[in-house]
């Protein structure tokens, strides 16, 4: 067996290549990965119809009430969760936290999530994922950051939102951000192409393929704020291909209700009478922070590089 | 005779791939939420994804009986992947409880039989239904056939990778039933849809 750069030849099969990680994030569209912090969550998150769940120790609304430093969950917990369910399981590390990552893909974790949620542990580089046989996600709130993430090896994107607030305004000016952009640089000619990529500190040749293929060439979720269906619904509208949601269903009322119908609401976001009834009837939602009333350095969507 | 209707699955997973293939063989193909939007089509996709996802949101909206009288009854159907678990009579490894399967295709699967992310591999496969070139195959935390009726043709087989000593079955047909446990719709290669787009234009011409 050979490795090189995560990826490995057996036989006659290759490993980590990159349609390999880039492919199972194809699998997850028009999903949503739910963050579950024990395995009798996971449970209910597979029987609510999650496409992948998120395992960590505390939901980033905890994460923002407590302080301190947050890191990569304890191996036990997420194997336990690995066990109890058959869908992917991701695990979050620290930004720039490679031995977290090493970890985790020891354990075989299905995704790595190098997440602005947690503290960061490098605070000028993010991970080389390329060294990686498991595929990581990362968060952008612009083209050029996405596409930073995807030169340093990420095969799947999500906007970063303003993760534990319940708010989605922050998802959406990404995800507008993103689309906006590449909706632009699908119309410029190449010369403005190369001034464009310089501006956004991204790779030319990654900016040029996004104008051809007027998309990211990764998978991109929405993240950082979903709470409802509808919220749910408005970001698939919006063109991402699927949807984290993180402290939105187990800080509410129903979580199982809650779940059920932000499952459906992805499916269904273009269909307006499946939406209201899905919306029916969950209880409470989390009751969520106002963006707005976050200071600079609360914003967990400012770290990252 | 006028064009055939293609439909794809569309509750969750890669079902703009399988749109997008077909549309480089100028095959237009639709979006399949409601059991509604069965009617009138040919050939029906069941693309990769969550086999369990795709089950609840089927079941949540009155599919899944609509879906086994569409394949019980004899209509063209391909499941890559998680299709494939969905199209099977009986599959092991599944989650607490089991799940809905459509079932038409008298075959044991064995979901995630190479195991999770970190076994996902390329590798070519030699299909002589595809003509002599090898078939280059992208399997996704896959499945794989561990058993088949006497019906059931086998396509294609793949190295099970330490876990038997023979090759495990990674492609089947069954009259106008496909299955693979790969994804030919993040490849390159028509190959796939096109036989695909013939079992339906086959049988077009020879039922009534």
């Amino acid at each position: 067996m050979s490795t090189k750069n995560g990826q490995q030849r057996d036989g006659q099969v290759e490993r980590g290549t990159f349609a390999v990680k880039a492919g199972l994030a194809q699998m997850l569209k028009g999903g949503v990965i739910m963050d579950v912090v024990t395995a009798d969550q996971a449970r209910i998150a597979e029987e609510a119809g999650a496409c992948a769940v998120m395992a960590l120790e505390r939901v980033p609304a905890d994460i923002r009430q407590d302080g301190g430093v947050a890191r990569m969950s304890d191996p036990r917990l997420i194997k336990e969760i690995m066990e109890a369910v058959t869908i992917p399981v991701m695990a979050k590390v620290r930004i720039g936290h490679f031995v977290e990552a090493q970890i985790l893909e020891a354990l075989g974790v299905d995704y790595i999530d190098e997440s602005e949620v947690l503290t960061p542990a490098d605070e000028s580089h993010h991970i080389n994922k390329h060294s990686f046989t498991i595929p990581f996600v990362c968060g952008c709130r612009n083209l050029g950051e996405a596409l930073r993430r995807i030169a340093e090896g990420a095969a799947m994107i999500r906007t970063k939102g303003e993760a534990g607030t319940g708010d989605v305004v922050e998802a959406v000016r990404h995800a507008r951000n993103v689309n906006g952009a590449i909706r632009r640089i699908n119309r410029m000619d190449a010369d403005e192409l190369f001034t464009y990529a310089k501006d956004i500190q991204a790779p030319y040749e990654l900016v040029k393929e996004t104008a051809e293929l007027n998309r990211l060439p990764v998978v991109n979720f929405a993240a950082g704020g979903v709470a409802t269906p509808a919220d749910a619904a408005l970001m698939m509208q919006l063109g991402v291909d699927g949807v984290f949601v993180g402290s939105g269903i187990f800080k509410s009322d129903d979580p199982a209700k809650r779940a059920h119908a932000i499952v459906q609401a992805v499916t269904h976001f273009n269909d307006p009478h499946i939406l209201a009834e899905v919306s029916e009837n969950l209880g409470a939602p989390m009751v969520g922070i106002n963006v707005t009333d976050l200071s600079e350095d609360e914003k967990l969507a400012e770290r990252g590089w | 005779m006028s064009e055939a209707r293609f439909g794809v699955l569309a509750l969750q997973g890669a079902f703009r791939e399988h749109i997008a293939m077909l549309q480089r063989l100028n095959v237009e193909a639709a979006e399949v939420r409601l059991a509604k939007e069965l009617d009138d089509l040919d050939g029906l996709i069941i693309p990769g994804g969550e086999s369990t996802s795709m089950g609840l949101v089927a079941e949540r909206w009155g599919l899944v009986e609509p879906l086994r009288r569409w394949v019980h009854g004899g209509r063209p159907t391909w499941g890559t992947c998680a299709g494939m678990i969905l199209l099977a009579e009986q599959a092991t490894g599944q989650k607490l409880g089991g799940q809905a399967l459509i079932g038409g295709l008298d075959v044991t699967v064995n979901r995630n039989y190479f195991g999770r992310q970190v076994d996902s591999f390329e590798a070519d496969l030699d299909v002589p239904a595809l003509g002599d070139t090898p078939f280059h195959a992208v399997f996704i935390r896959a499945p794989a056939i561990t058993a088949v009726a006497e019906n059931v043709e086998t396509l294609a087989t793949v190295a099970s990778l330490g876990h038997e000593a023979e090759p495990v079955i990674a492609a089947v047909r069954k009259g106008p039933i496909l299955a693979t446990a790969f994804h030919p719709e993040l490849t390159d290669d028509l190959r796939w849809h096109r036989y695909f787009v013939q079992i339906v234009n086959e049988f077009r011409s020879c039922s009534p």
